[in-house]
């Protein structure tokens, strides 16, 4: 934490000394008030058995760019609070970083947030960022990572070079908390198999271009996994993570034709007791402006592989089948829902989701989200969470 | 060498010299391509530029809400492609920071990149949506970007007044695939050569909307520019205004500022 701190400092003095009246300055930000709303009793024990659960989520952005445009900075605290589960609340800096612009380079220096991938239903090749798994179940929320990143514009396409002195951990629901293992796991207690535990120095590699109507992604990692392994401690009462040294190659590739995106993303990722290959692949398919409205609907379907071993951190998309849809009213509020279902081919867990926005006024966003489990016998990876069905109801204000 | 040059330019002088006599002589289809290749000429040599752009959305009730972007555009290299440009969303605050970078081309679909800041991700986007509306407005992806000449066919139909000048009045068919009209009629106006209303018609042949485009302004560059277009749905009685501001030409963009690696650097 030491060495990020001082990523920070750094970057806050540079940004503070040259900040001045010709430059421009933007501020932003959002409040979420989020309710949750369980349709059953908390399976294990030491859950909270209450039907709502609340959480309030602010985050602030100021971004700021020198007059010629060769500069920029970043900052953007996050901070959550939760009513229920003491894990959810927590502040993270999303951004806070300065960058500098070169002909065909940038170099960036701080927290940041990055994406790589193309798929919709599970993110294999994106590995930069931690998960705020107790943000949400579907991996898409992220927290920021220091970072030093070069990255190099030619005619041959776009090169970035990660250096990453400290490693974030996931976040996990605490013992009161919903969608929780059987025990509950213990993140004080996190076990790296890095000598310099959070402070060993990641690297990556990303290469990413077009040619005609493919977009490829090439990746290389090399550090601490992202994801752990949960082992239970020797009194048997907590699972603690279990960090360990990973080596990923990653490719990513979208073929854009007509109305279709075909999508590919797949992994070889060495470091566990073997080395195993993971992919997800599919298509999007969008028919527009449906029977003469001015709606479009998209139909997803994309199957999920995943070789890796039971002793390896474990992962629900393993023979998976995903299927949705997505309907947009492109109307003036941008009202959208999308719809589908994860269905495990071996062991017939099924994930059903259905997530709906729509802007109220100019400022307002409001999301309703119902996720539902069902197919998961005793001792099935969804078991545990199979009584954790909700509906949430979020309403947005944005600044 | 020589003889080619002269050749060129006793082509160029019998062209000039049938000119005058052009309504003659052409076709409506050739008399039609004239017109709208004269007005489209106006436009060349801009080079590079940004403008900021508010667009208010009024529905049948006359209920309004509205949207901030500004627009980076590269001229294109030459008449086989389109414009490269960047659109750049400000408000609603909820979208701020959404990018959609855009290589138009001819008659092939366009490529284009949308990025979500949300989640930091950069989508390559299908390009066949090209007659659904733009970020709930009247205005449909095509009706920004099919600007370029080869885009159509074209037939002139009258000269008749418009406003205060006199307009060529022609007709002209897209070319290009997944259009969401089967004509649209241009008027053009014989003073400064620009598009002064476009009427364009469904896929049943009905008119949808109407087009004006006003307040044009012209720049040290000699290109012109309206600086508020208002399509109007006829059939649905909604509105959207353009109202564009701060014209800037010549700022000195490059291709490395229209690449989808800038997308998540743009703020």
């Amino acid at each position: 934490m030491r060495r990020s701190i001082g990523v920070l400092l750094l970057a806050a003095a540079v940004w503070a000394g040259s900040a001045w009246a010709d430059e421009s300055w933007d501020f932003a930000g959002s409040v979420d008030l989020q309710s949750r709303w369980f349709t059953q009793d908390a399976r294990w024990v030491g859950q909270e058995d209450r039907v709502g659960q609340f959480s309030i989520a602010v985050s602030a952005e100021a971004r700021w760019r020198s007059a010629d445009g060769r500069r920029r900075a970043s900052f953007i605290p996050y901070l959550r609070w939760d009513d229920t589960d003491d894990e959810r609340s927590l502040f993270d800096l999303r951004e806070a970083h300065v960058a500098w612009e070169g002909s065909g380079w940038e170099f960036l220096a701080g927290s940041n947030v990055v994406f790589w991938g193309v798929t919709e239903s599970v993110h294999l090749v994106d590995i930069i960022n931690q998960t705020d798994a107790v943000a949400d179940i579907d991996g898409e929320d992220k927290f920021g990572q220091p970072m030093l990143n070069l990255t190099l514009q030619r005619d041959w396409g776009l090169l970035g070079i990660f250096v990453m002195p400290y490693f974030r951990e996931r976040s996990f629901a605490g013992p009161d908390g919903r969608f929780r293992t059987p025990l509950p796991v213990d993140t004080d207690r996190a076990w790296f198999e890095s000598s310099a535990e959070e402070n060993n120095v990641d690297l990556a590699l990303r290469y990413s271009h077009y040619f005609g109507d493919v977009d490829l992604g090439v990746s290389l990692f090399s550090g601490t996994s992202r994801e752990p392994r949960l082992q239970p401690d020797a009194t048997g009462t907590a699972l603690l993570p279990h960090y360990d040294r990973i080596d990923q190659l990653g490719v990513d590739l979208q073929v854009t034709r007509d109305a279709w995106l075909w999508k590919l993303e797949t992994i070889l990722r060495n470091g566990y007791a073997d080395s195993f290959a993971a992919a997800v692949g599919g298509f999007e398919y969008t028919f527009y402006q449906v029977r003469e409205t001015t709606a479009d609907v998209g139909v997803l379907l994309e199957y999920q592989y995943d070789g890796r071993a039971a002793t390896e951190p474990a992962t629900i998309a393993d023979n998976d089948l995903f299927a949705g849809a997505r309907l947009a009213l492109n109307d003036s509020q941008d009202t959208a829902i999308l719809a589908g279902f994860a269905l495990d081919l071996e062991t017939g867990e099924t994930l059903f989701n259905v997530e709906a926005e729509r802007r109220l006024g100019n400022d307002y966003v409001i999301e309703l989200r119902a996720r539902f489990f069902t197919g998961a016998g005793p001792g099935e990876l969804t078991w545990a969470v199979a009584r954790d069905d909700y509906l949430q109801l979020q309403l947005s204000r944005y600044f | 060498m020589k003889i080619k040059t002269i050749a060129a330019l006793s082509l160029l002088i019998a062209l000039a010299a049938s000119a005058g006599e052009r309504a003659l002589a052409e076709t409506a289809e050739e008399t039609g391509y004239a017109i709208a290749a004269r007005s489209d000429r106006t436009d060349l040599g801009f080079g590079d530029s940004t403008v900021e752009l508010r667009m208010i959305l009024r529905n049948a009730a006359g209920q309004e809400s509205e949207r901030a972007l500004s627009i980076a555009t590269l001229e294109k290299e030459n008449e086989d492609v389109g414009d490269k440009s960047l659109v750049l969303f400000a408000t609603p605050r909820d979208i701020e920071g959404t990018a959609l970078l855009s290589y138009a081309k001819i008659l092939e679909p366009d490529d284009q990149w949308l990025y979500l800041p949300a989640l930091k991700r950069v989508k390559r986007i299908s390009s066949a949506n090209k007659s659904g509306p733009f970020v709930g407005s009247e205005f449909a992806f095509e009706d920004f970007t099919a600007t370029e000449l080869n885009k159509f066919d074209y037939r002139f139909l009258l000269t008749e007044a418009c406003g205060d000048l006199q307009c060529d009045v022609v007709e002209r068919l897209p070319r290009y695939e997944n259009s969401g009209y089967t004509k649209q009629i241009a008027w053009v106006d014989h003073r400064d050569y620009q598009i002064r209303k476009v009427e364009f018609y469904d896929r049943r042949g009905d008119l949808l909307k109407v087009l004006s485009l006003d307040d044009y302004r012209q720049y040290g560059n000699g290109v012109w520019r309206a600086h508020r277009l208002t399509m109007n749905n006829v059939q649905t009685n909604k509105e959207t205004d353009l109202v564009y501001s701060d014209y800037q030409f010549g700022v000195g963009l490059t291709e490395d500022d229209f690449v989808k690696g800038r997308l998540s650097r743009l703020r």
